[in-house]
């Protein structure tokens, strides 16, 4: 807003916001916390909790005795990759319905967007039975189809919106110049849609890497990724506090960060482009 | 201006995503349809056939079905009632000029970046744990008997979790919505006098509808999945007073091995979020429209 805001407002509004704020990101504040202290500190009282020693203790256990690091690969394998696949197929769909608009375009756009309607359970059964037939259970492979799938409708919608940002005309002048189809996805389209896709990249990776209905489902102990990993702390054995708030700091850490710069994409991404 | 050939061009490339969608819709739907009228345990391999409504009978006449339904509404309730909410008010803070905005946004929206696994193990253990729960903690400081929160208010418990990990969306999406509103429409209204009050409902309100409609829309979606933070927080119980439709779905057919029942129910729910889902996109169409 353009006007001029008393100081003593600007301090008090401060004030609030910082307090929610600190509300809002304490589980995650605490969490962390309680990952550098021993088990017997992290369930004492929460002041006694802030006075007691750091330590490194519970990293050390959760990389030891846990193949942290296999789920860790089988969340990058698996999100990264069912993005990946998707774009590969998306991208040529947005492209199309982006520049060379039909008149069921819109249709079909609406009618994608509707299968993401469907709940998951209502098609659990057969996935589940087809996995155990085809051997694809507790795979990688199968895991990256899955997501594939589910966020595909997703992936075409933002690179839609985003495509149909860039000026045709552009691309009918690199048409007159005698440019051919290939050439002009490759030289004129792709460096004006490299930051589209990279945005449709970071925020299906997100979903992807927290996706949690079908990674609990369909997998085991082999191609687990953090979601199940750290599920498996539901039935703890002894004091755990620390440990699972390590194994919880290097689960959601990456993702974070990586959230973290795409806040922008988040809002367009996830509304399909209907709020910018 | 589109050929012919370009044409055709765009059909071959928009079909490999056209085909793929549909085969994910359809097989298993179809396969979901046709095993809802089977008798097919796994635990009872030789015993199949058809057996035309009775696995819907069952199902639709099973106590925790109506229990399920009911927690399935009271969660998206509950969880779409707090968010929109707790967003409208944090996104008209978040608008406000205030000292170091940009660590308090990536503050607010950092819960959803959190595995819905972690959050629910966080909550469940760090939080409402009632003797080593922060919640523990505050309520014997203040002399009250510790209370276990997932064992006696199971639903509101994970309404709260799920909700916490979905208002950075809500206040996001409101925010960015709040931020296009046109300021001089504001101040023009300040200067003939309307109140903050008037304000809000005439100019903010109508404006930030369509946002939140989108909102409503999208977390619906979501929130009608919701699976892990129920598995990990309360199993479902105590009883089935935490079973959603979801959950429920998930107990008969990959727990009871009752593939037959289980696709009933997920029947019923594709029937239900299709409900849902008309309803929204009536409404979204007509706010997108304008």
């Amino acid at each position: 807003m353009a006007r001029k805001v008393s100081n003593r407002r600007r301090v008090i509004m401060s004030i609030i916001a910082w307090v929610m704020a600190f509300l809002i990101f304490f589980p995650i504040l605490w969490t962390i916390i309680l990952s550098f202290k021993t088990e017997g500190d992290a369930i004492r009282a929460p002041l006694q909790v802030l006075t007691s020693g750091w330590t490194l203790e519970s990293y050390h256990t959760v990389f030891e005795r846990s193949n942290y690091f296999r789920h860790f690969m089988n969340s990058v394998v698996i999100s990264f990759g069912s993005v990946f696949l998707a774009l590969v197929i998306a991208i040529p769909a947005a492209w199309a319905m982006a520049f060379v608009p039909g008149k069921r375009t819109k249709d079909v756009l609406m009618w994608m967007l509707s299968t993401k309607m469907m709940p998951a359970v209502g098609v659990l059964v057969p996935i589940y039975l087809m996995f155990r037939d085809w051997g694809l259970l507790d795979t990688r492979i199968g895991l990256i189809i899955v997501l594939c799938l589910m966020n595909l409708p997703i992936v075409i919608w933002m690179l839609f919106t985003y495509f149909k940002e860039i000026p045709n005309d552009i691309l009918e002048a690199a048409r007159m110049d005698g440019a051919t189809l290939g050439s002009e996805i490759i030289y004129v389209l792709t460096p004006m849609a490299i930051p589209g896709i990279a945005s449709t990249l970071l925020l299906n990776v997100i979903l992807a890497w927290n996706e949690a209905f079908w990674t609990l489902n369909l997998t085991a102990a082999k191609a687990a990724p953090l979601t199940a990993f750290i599920a498996a702390y539901s039935s703890p054995e002894g004091l755990f506090y620390a440990k699972l708030s390590a194994a919880s700091t290097l689960a959601i850490a990456p993702i974070l960060i990586l959230g973290w710069f795409s806040q922008k994409q988040l809002v367009r991404g996830l509304t399909f482009g209907a709020v910018k | 201006m589109s050929t012919q050939a370009s044409r055709s061009a765009a059909r071959l490339m928009i079909s490999p995503s056209v085909i793929l969608l549909f085969l994910w819709m359809a097989v298993p739907l179809g396969m979901t349809i046709w095993f809802s009228f089977q008798r097919y345990n796994l635990l009872m391999p030789g015993q199949t056939g058809f057996v035309g409504f009775q696995n819907y009978e069952y199902f639709l006449t099973d106590p925790a079905f109506f229990t399920a339904l009911w927690n399935t509404l009271a969660l998206v309730g509950g969880v779409l009632l707090i968010t929109v909410i707790g967003g409208m008010l944090l996104a008209l803070l978040l608008d406000q000029p205030v000292f170091g905005q940009g660590i308090v946004r990536i503050l607010v929206i950092a819960p959803f970046f959190v595995m819905p696994t972690v959050s629910a193990l966080v909550w469940k253990n760090m939080f409402y744990n009632p003797v080593n729960g922060i919640f523990g903690y505050i309520s014997e400081f203040f002399g009250f008997q510790p209370y276990d929160y997932l064992a006696h208010a199971p639903l509101l418990s994970i309404t709260i979790i799920v909700a916490w990990q979905w208002l950075p969306f809500a206040t996001l999406i409101l925010l960015t919505a709040l931020q296009s509103l046109d300021s001089e429409q504001l101040e023009a209204a300040e200067m003939d006098g309307a109140s903050i009050w008037s304000r809000f409902i005439y100019i903010m309100v109508p404006h930030l509808s369509r946002a939140a409609t989108v909102v409503i829309l999208i977390q619906t979606i979501f929130l009608l999945s919701t699976f892990a933070e129920i598995l990990v927080t309360t199993n479902g119980g105590p009883g089935n007073a935490s079973t959603t439709l979801t959950y429920l779905v998930y107990v008969q057919s990959l727990l009871q091995f009752d593939v037959g029942g289980g696709a009933a129910g997920g029947v019923v729910a594709v029937i239900l979020a299709n409900i849902v889902a008309i309803f929204l996109m009536r409404m979204i169409g007509k706010n997108l429209e304008a």
